[in-house]
């Protein structure tokens, strides 16, 4: 089912090289564009959401072409997007496909929720540990020390 | 520990806090050493904190050290807009070490990764204090002869109080059994306290002081801030709430002592001030022998 759905989709709008990132949370597609920089890219991107997914209801999809991330790169997205999965084309076949995972550091892409830290208040880059041993993910400040939790999250 | 910063108390191990604890005795028996007659030590105090400040100035003074700096933000650069960094990387040409304490969370870290020469930190906002931490550990195994299995108890503002958060995190290293007393708004807070359960140590909680005075081995009081509340009705409801009186301390063991990071207003009586069991002032001056010790471990003259 998993594989008939993604060959569909691919069928419709192909890219011969590139990444597909799929199962996104439809409410955080936006939210990924931002964190891979992807909305100051020069690549050719196609997007969609509120898709059907038989795994998550509705989800969104990101295409890029000729581009292949980092993997610290796309790990990122695993705090607002746990879900999705990574998938790597060349020659319009699939060469690798993985899900993503919580990276243990997070560095200038989130803010610190905390006003009085030194990241907010100077022109410190900010830096945080993941705390993955609890129901949810928080990160806490490597300067400040504070935990800032999901729905606190601003990304930079 | 030689050329390391101090920033968070977990930046030293048990052992190191120990070896610290061990040569701030030292000092005690024997104050006044020059073995720091070449060294400069840089005070930046970007918000005033006297008590502070003239404890690590006596520290650097009694080992010989010169001592520059600056005691609040107005007389420094600061005032004309200077980054933090900047500050730092002047100061760092100009000394061997640099104590610092700074209004916002997190700078005195910012400042060790940005800085040549080690940093201490004596206060960044409300996050760290890790010189009062050393104190307060110096100053229970002082009066109790070891920080091993004791019942601590602390008073007051639980929530708010760092001084409390983290020497709460550092007894934990000493199958501390945790006395705690609060009013309901100022609980210590959950992640203080599941580190606590982590230990697999216990804590039990109260709302009256009197509960604890005949178990503890230490009660250690804390001043309940105005500035932590943003409803002064709030503030008004709690901030009588606990009053140490001597006549309160009968029952207490005859090992007892009474800390309080100082400074104090209504929470200890000065009736308490006579009797033996009052330890808060000797405390601070501990202070002053444990800050001797590591200014002299960190510029590697012991
Ligand atoms: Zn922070």
């Amino acid at each position: 089912m998993e594989n008939k759905e993604l060959r569909k989709e691919l069928k419709v709008s192909a890219i011969e090289n590139g990444t597909v990132i799929d199962h996104i949370p439809a409410q955080s597609l936006f939210q990924v564009i931002k964190i891979l920089n992807l909305d100051k890219s020069n690549d050719q991107i196609l997007f969609g959401t509120n898709l059907d997914s038989m795994k998550y209801g509705k989800k969104g999809i990101i295409k890029v072409r000729n581009k292949f991330f980092e993997s610290d790169e796309i790990n990122k997205i695993a705090l607002v997007a746990p879900t999705a999965t990574l998938i790597v084309i060349k020659d319009y076949k699939v060469v690798e496909k993985k899900q993503v995972e919580i990276p243990d550091e997070v560095q200038k892409i989130v803010k610190c929720f905390n006003p009085n830290c030194i990241t907010n208040n100077e022109a410190v880059p900010t830096r945080f540990e993941v705390i993955k041993n609890e129901a949810v993910i928080k990160l806490q400040c490597h300067y400040c020390e504070k935990t800032t939790s999901k729905e606190n999250m601003v990304f930079l | 520990m030689k050329n390391r910063s101090l920033i968070s108390i977990n930046d030293f191990t048990k052992q190191e806090q120990i070896r610290i604890l061990d040569i701030a005795a030292d000092f005690e028996k024997n104050p006044i050493r020059k073995i720091l007659e070449n060294n400069v030590v840089a005070t930046l105090f970007f918000e005033p904190s006297t008590r502070t400040r003239l404890s690590f100035e006596s520290a650097a003074s009694r080992l010989g050290a010169k001592v520059i700096g600056f005691s609040s933000s107005a007389s420094s650069s600061v005032s004309k807009g200077e980054s933090l960094k900047d500050t730092i990387l002047t100061v760092s040409n100009y000394s061997d070490v640099i104590v610092m304490r700074h209004p916002k969370d997190g700078s005195a870290r910012y400042a060790s990764e940005v800085s040549p020469v080690p940093v201490i930190n004596a206060g960044d906002g409300a996050n760290q204090h890790p010189t009062q931490t050393l104190l307060d550990m110096y100053s229970i195994r002082k009066t109790q002869g070891t920080l091993d299995n004791l019942n601590i108890a602390f008073v007051g503002d639980l929530k708010y109080g760092r001084t409390v958060h983290s020497l709460t995190m550092a007894l934990t290293q000493f199958n501390t059994t945790f006395h705690l007393v609060s009013p309901e708004e100022l609980k210590l807070p959950s992640y203080v306290k599941r580190h606590i359960k982590e230990k697999q140590l216990t804590y039990h909680q109260y709302t009256d002081l009197m509960d604890v005075i005949p178990n503890a081995d230490i009660i250690y009081m804390t001043r309940i801030q105005r500035e932590r509340f943003s409803d002064p009705i709030e503030y008004e409801k709690v901030k009588n709430i606990y009053n140490l009186e001597n006549a309160m301390l009968d029952g207490a063991k005859e090992n007892m002592r009474i800390l309080h990071p100082l400074p104090r207003v209504n929470e200890i009586s000065t009736d308490v001030d006579s009797n033996p069991k009052a330890y808060y002032f000797q405390q601070a001056l501990n202070g002053v022998f444990v800050r001797q010790a590591l200014l002299a471990t960190i510029l590697g003259a012991i």
